[in-house]
């Protein structure tokens, strides 16, 4: 099925905040085998110059995927996440997501296109503290495959 | 001795590594991201939409070049900057011990101002390139 091409620059959240915790940060380390001790000993992460233990880089995917999920379950775009892969992702950091930052996650449409049998949905996700301090830009491609 | 900005030169390959995908790899990360897609744990639900196999999140994929660029620049995760990808062949998992093998390499492509370099990056599983136009912007000491 075709994507709603009326979705081309709607907005959607701010989402709720999101807490980023220790433990989570240090689960999602464990997770990918990223074994830098900035991530898991805060005294470690301050010596570094960071206000606490950060994430890594890829852990924006977390808070990102909260706001790009309500784009995505939107019954009125016509997505069919079963037959959703990914296709391209950037992150564009101000700096680290550190434990403590409370973030909230606002993603534009930015396009929708048609491929052959695919839809390609490009979608960009600004995720800031509530405080209003820019962290990171995400900017997501997903691919629908054809039946 | 960390690596710095004046060590380093356009054009200079970094030693490839090679990192693992298994099917617990594949658990772990959908517990720990939230990315719960069946296509990443269920074998039949893949299956059923036309995949070859359980694939790996390319979030996975992308993670672990995160290490690997991470580790050359001395261990600190937050000197990344910029960071893109994108994904131009699935990774497979088949379900065994051993899991998929995902070899990745680098090149500094260019020294920015500001302390930062470029580095482009090339990820292959089974001979095919899972990662196009792969570049991470980091900054060093």
């Amino acid at each position: 099925m075709a994507l709603n091409r009326e979705y081309v620059g709607r907005v959607f959240g701010p989402t709720d905040p999101y807490e980023v915790s220790r433990v989570k940060i240090a689960d999602f380390a464990d997770a990918i085998g990223e074994q830098s001790e900035l991530c898991r000993d805060r005294e470690a992460a301050q010596k570094a110059g960071y206000p606490d233990v950060i994430a890594p880089p890829t852990f924006a995917m977390v808070v990102t995927m909260h706001s790009t999920a309500q784009v995505e379950a939107d019954p009125g775009l016509g997505l069919d996440y079963s037959m959703v892969v990914h296709g391209e992702q950037s992150f564009s950091y101000s700096r680290p997501l550190h434990a403590g930052d409370v973030v909230a996650a606002t993603t534009t449409v930015e396009s929708i296109r048609t491929l052959g049998g695919m839809s390609m949905l490009v979608t960009s996700t600004d995720i800031s503290t509530v405080d209003g301090e820019h962290v990171c830009t995400a900017k997501c491609t997903i691919v629908e495959r054809g039946q | 001795m960390a690596l710095t900005y004046a060590d380093v030169e356009a054009g200079s390959q970094i030693p490839a590594e090679s990192y693992r995908a298994t099917r617990l790899d594949l658990v772990k990360y959908a517990g720990a991201s939230g990315d719960f897609n069946v296509i990443h744990w269920n074998e039949r639900a893949a299956r059923a939409v036309g995949l070859p196999d359980v694939i790996a999140h390319g979030m996975y994929t992308m993670a672990q070049v995160g290490r690997y660029v991470t580790e050359w620049a001395g261990g600190d995760p937050g000197a990344i900057t910029e960071f893109g990808v994108r994904f131009s062949a699935m990774v497979p998992v088949p379900d065994d011990d051993q899991g998929a093998s995902i070899e990745v390499s680098g090149v500094v492509a260019e020294k920015l101002g500001d302390n930062k370099v470029a580095v482009d990056l090339t990820a292959r599983a089974d001979g095919a390139k899972v990662l196009t136009r792969a570049r991470a912007v980091v900054r060093l000491p």
